[in-house]
Order: structure tokens, then sequence, then C-alpha cells
């Protein structure tokens, strides 16, 4: 059955004249709609294999189109441009520059878990979706995310103390994306939050915010899990036939 | 419906991260409730974060070694059964964790390998059962032992149960859900419907019960999550609910969040009082409002529950 949720037609691409005769015969307006041919011919035929070297990204293959994951999507819902199925496609064909054109959104996945629970192929597009916007990165196509910069604050949190404390996740975050901390809305749930608090767990919350919480006895799992990351970082470079490592995340 | 599991009188409590921060009053009510329903909670000692929804973004197995430390000391060094997670994102993970180890045995290789070089034991798949705060009280009290225990009931009180993404999805690492008769439903879950209405809550018809609030993205993407917040509100408050009843800390800020958000960047306003279930059934038990940390929500209730004698 045709999916008709994305054109592969460029809206650039089709082509119509309020007056035009060919030949002698009058075809303007409607009869005047032509679509510009294009040959693709800069095919990456590694695309597949790199995005299913990444974490996520494994089972890419058994995809077959039905478009499950699109129509379950949350963020399809918001931004019709956003379309897993679409984007695997392009993947397994090969088509970069195409997927390309959606480079800035693809990040925007919220990890609902809709697509994955509607498929039928355990393609996992979940997973899919952080593979290719992990690729993208990687290759130099775009800047790390608002998302990345969050997971990585988060994970070095985490990979450091064994907890985050969720104020220092906050301030890391913003200082990281040089946004302000005084936005108006924050300022305001800050008020509505200690409105009502009782002045011991205003002390608890503000000591935690001094002394982080941390997992005790934690030094040798830290340094296990940092040896890992570092492994895998070099197994994705290798995969992509990357060279320098990307510069280390703070 | 079952008799009460036995079982879990005492159970392993893994608070998490958030329960410790912005989740606080859910902390505070999921002790209290368990203490008024004469249930024990042993706290998981020494844990860990379990990843949450970012690490697996840095690497999926880091996340699986990070949970499976926090089941190794439950099972292997607290000997437990059973442990419960109130928070859907530790609870995922948990259960995420053991369906990987049971699974996959990249999985399996890279969680002995971590589990070794920091000097504990690896955690063994089907040593202990996670359960969700819901499945502790649904099992161990049950609808009608709650009932006999309803000391204010919630009567009048419009409710949207509102479950978001990690508490059903995806659905084969919860194999006991969609089960028949009983169990849970991955695609209408009720369990929290059922607690609350055992409770005397009259519970509308929530359409959004399983959608995203965008909590993976709340301060990386703001604009996407206030849109996708004030979609559930509105929703809710469309169906006739004054409260939305929440089971995971990350909905519960995102929710809370964004609805300032929502007013003060867009000029939006939603009414819509956001509680966990935990103080809801807390308050219908006869707690105070203080007891169930209602004073600690962003999202203030006070008065409005208290115009209806609780609290």
């Amino acid at each position: 059955m045709p999916i008709h949720e994305k054109s592969l037609i460029r809206p650039e691409n089709i082509k119509s004249h309020e007056h035009k005769v060919v030949d002698g015969i009058d075809v303007s307006g409607h009869w005047s709609t032509f679509i510009e041919s294009r040959v693709v011919t800069d095919y990456n035929e590694e695309l597949q294999d790199e995005i299913a070297a990444l974490p996520g990204g494994e089972n890419i293959h058994r995809c077959w189109q039905c478009g499950s994951c699109t129509n379950a999507c949350t963020v399809n819902a918001i931004n019709p441009d956003f379309n897993p199925r679409f984007w695997i496609y392009l993947i397994r064909m090969g088509m970069e520059s195409e997927l390309l054109r959606d480079k800035d959104i693809i990040w925007q996945c919220v990890s609902c878990n809709k697509c994955t629970y509607a498929c039928p192929r355990d393609v996992a597009p979940e997973g899919v979706m952080k593979a290719t916007a992990h690729w993208l990165e990687l290759k130099g196509h775009t800047k790390p995310s608002p998302s990345t910069a969050f997971d990585e604050v988060f994970s070095h949190q985490v990979i450091e103390t064994g907890k985050i404390e969720e104020g220092r996740v906050i301030r890391g975050f913003f200082a990281r994306t040089a946004q302000p901390l005084n936005q108006p809305w924050l300022v305001e749930m800050v008020k509505r939050m200690v409105r009502h608090l009782p002045i011991g767990l205003l002390t608890r919350m503000g000591l935690s915010a001094l002394v982080a919480p941390r997992t005790s006895d934690w030094s040798r799992a830290r340094d296990a899990i940092k040896e890992y990351v570092a492994e895998q970082e070099a197994h994705h470079r290798a995969a992509l036939s990357l060279d320098a490592p990307r510069a280390a995340a703070e | 419906m079952n008799a009460p599991d036995n079982k879990l009188k005492k159970v392993a409590y893994y608070p998490g991260c958030a329960l410790e921060g912005t989740g606080h009053a859910y902390n505070r009510s999921t002790k209290a409730l368990g203490s008024a329903l004469g249930l024990e909670l042993e706290e998981v000692k020494n844990w860990n974060c379990c990843g949450a929804m970012e690490v697996k973004n840095i690497d999926p197995k880091i996340q699986t070694y990070l949970s499976s430390r926090v089941l190794n000391i439950a099972a292997n060094e607290m000997k437990h059964d059973v442990v419960m997670a109130p928070c859907n994102g530790c609870y995922h993970n948990l259960k995420k964790a053991e369906y990987d180890l049971a699974h996959d045995q990249g999985s399996r290789d890279v969680v002995a390998k971590l589990s070794g070089k920091a000097g504990h034991q690896t955690y063994e798949p089907g040593k202990i059962e996670t359960i969700h705060a819901l499945d502790w009280i649904k099992r161990a009290v049950g609808e009608e032992g709650l009932k006999q225990r309803v000391a204010k009931s919630l009567s009048g009180l419009k409710v949207a149960n509102y479950y978001g993404c990690m508490y059903t999805r995806p659905r084969h690492i919860f194999p006991e859900k969609d089960q028949g008769a009983g169990s849970e439903s991955t695609s209408k879950p009720h369990f929290m419907d059922d607690l609350l209405a055992a409770a005397g809550a009259e519970n509308v018809d929530f359409a959004l019960k399983t959608a995203c609030c965008g909590g993976a993205h709340t301060l990386s993407d703001s604009d996407t999550s206030t849109k996708l917040v004030v979609n559930i509100i509105r929703a809710a408050e469309a169906a006739g609910a004054d409260v939305i009843a929440t089971e995971c800390p990350t909905c519960h800020s995102g929710l809370e969040m964004h609805q300032i958000r929502a007013e003060k960047n867009f000029g939006v306003k939603t009414k819509a009082k956001v509680v966990y279930f935990t103080q809801l059934l807390g308050l219908a038990l006869g707690l105070s409002a203080r007891k169930v940390g209602l004073h600690e929500n962003v999202s203030d209730s006070l008065g409005f529950l208290k115009a209806r004698g609780l609290g």
C-alpha cells in the first residue's frame, strides 16, 4: 500500500506556468505542471551500516516501511517534517544528502517509545533516531544538539559520583548552552516551589546543592565506566572511518 | 480481584535521584502511605542512579550496568525478592536491565566486565522482581483492602489519571502486562484508576493517559515539551478533571513546570492541579496534607483539597 504521509517530490521542483504553449498546444495553468527531473548520483552505500554500528541503530535493516512509527510519533504530531519512516528509508537507500536536509530536527525525538511500541519488525525506531542524531554529530554535519549537551552534563555527573543532583544538572546545562538562569518561568517556578516549604526541607535542598549527593565506594565503578566509554567511542569512530577523537566532553 | 500478596509486606525500596530532589513529595507520600497501610520499605543501600533517560544516549549498556548494580544490592546483598521503584524512569530501567540481561549476551558480557572491575557481584537475571508503586499498593493491599481503610472518601473529586511513557513502553520489557484479567494494560493502563476509584474518586474518561510530556527534552527543547504538556492538561480539563494524578516524578514536575512556562511564555493558562496518586490515597486514608507533602508540590492544590475536606 502506498504511504501518503510524505511526498518525495520537493515543492520547489514542481513547475507550472500561467501561460505556456508547447508545440502550438496551449498548456497554460494546470496542464503545464511538471516535475523537474533529477538524478541521484551521490549515494552513500555505507550509510545503513554506519547507523547500524552506533547504539540503537542495530535493527534498521529490518524495516519494511509500514509507517507505523511515523503514525505513532509524538513529535510528528506537532511537526509533520519529523518523519522516522522517511529517514529510515533514506538511510537504507543511502540517500545521505536527502537525509541532511532534515539534520537540524532529528535530535528532537523525545524517546516516548511509541514507535518502538508500534513497530511490527522490532526495528526500535527510537534507537535509530538516537543513532542518527549521534551520527550527524560524529560526522560533523551538525553541532552537538541541546539534547546532547544535556545528556553529557547529566551522564558526566552520574559517572563521576554515582548520582545526580537536579539543581547541579540544571545549572550545568544552562551554563553549557549559554542560557541565563533568570528566565521568568523558572523564577516563577522556584517561587512557587518554596512558597509552602518548611525551613528544614529548604536547608536540606540548599545543602545538597552545595555538597553533591554521591554513592560511596564508587571510584572503581567510575573508572570502569570511563574506560568502557572511551573504548566504545573509539569503536564508533572507527566504524564511521573517523580518526581524531572528538573534543572531550566537559 | 486477587487476595493481598503477603510477599509485598516488606520490599526493597529504590527511590532514585528525582525523589531526593524535585520529586521529594512523591518520596514522602509513598513512605507515609506505606506505613499507614502497614507495609514496610527497606531502602536499597548505597544505591546509584539507574541511568535515567540520558545515560543510554551515551551508551545503552552503561545504563544496563548502572541498573544491574542496584538490582544486585537489593537481591544479593539485602536478600530481597522484590524491589519497588515509584519513579517510572527507574522502574523502566530496572525492567529493561532485567530483560536485556536475560536476552542479550552482549549486555551480559559488559555487565560482568564492569561489575568485576567495580568489585561487586554480577547481577544474574531472575534474582529479583521489579515492581512499580502502583503494583505494590494494588497487589499488597488491593481495592477491597483500600476501601476498608478509607477515612475520607475522595468522592466528588474528578481525576484524570496520567501514566506517561515509561510505565508501559516498550511492551517487551513488561512481560507481566497484557496478560488478561487482573493484569495491567500497556495500551490503556488502569491500576491508578482502580486504586483511586476504590478511594472514592471519580475518574474522568481521559484519552491521553500514556501521551508523552516531553520529559526527556524538558530543558533541551522546552517549546516542544510545553506544547505536549498543554495538550495533556487541556485534554484532562476538557474531560472534566480538576486534578491530574501522576505516578512519575519526571511527568509530575514536567506538568508543573510547563504549566507555568505556558502561562509565562505563551499566555496560555490552565487550571488543573497536579497531584501524586500516593498523595491522594494518603489523604483518603486520613493523613494530613503535610504528611503527604502537598506543600512541596509546585502546583498548589492545598486550598482546593482542603475545601473538600481532604488534608
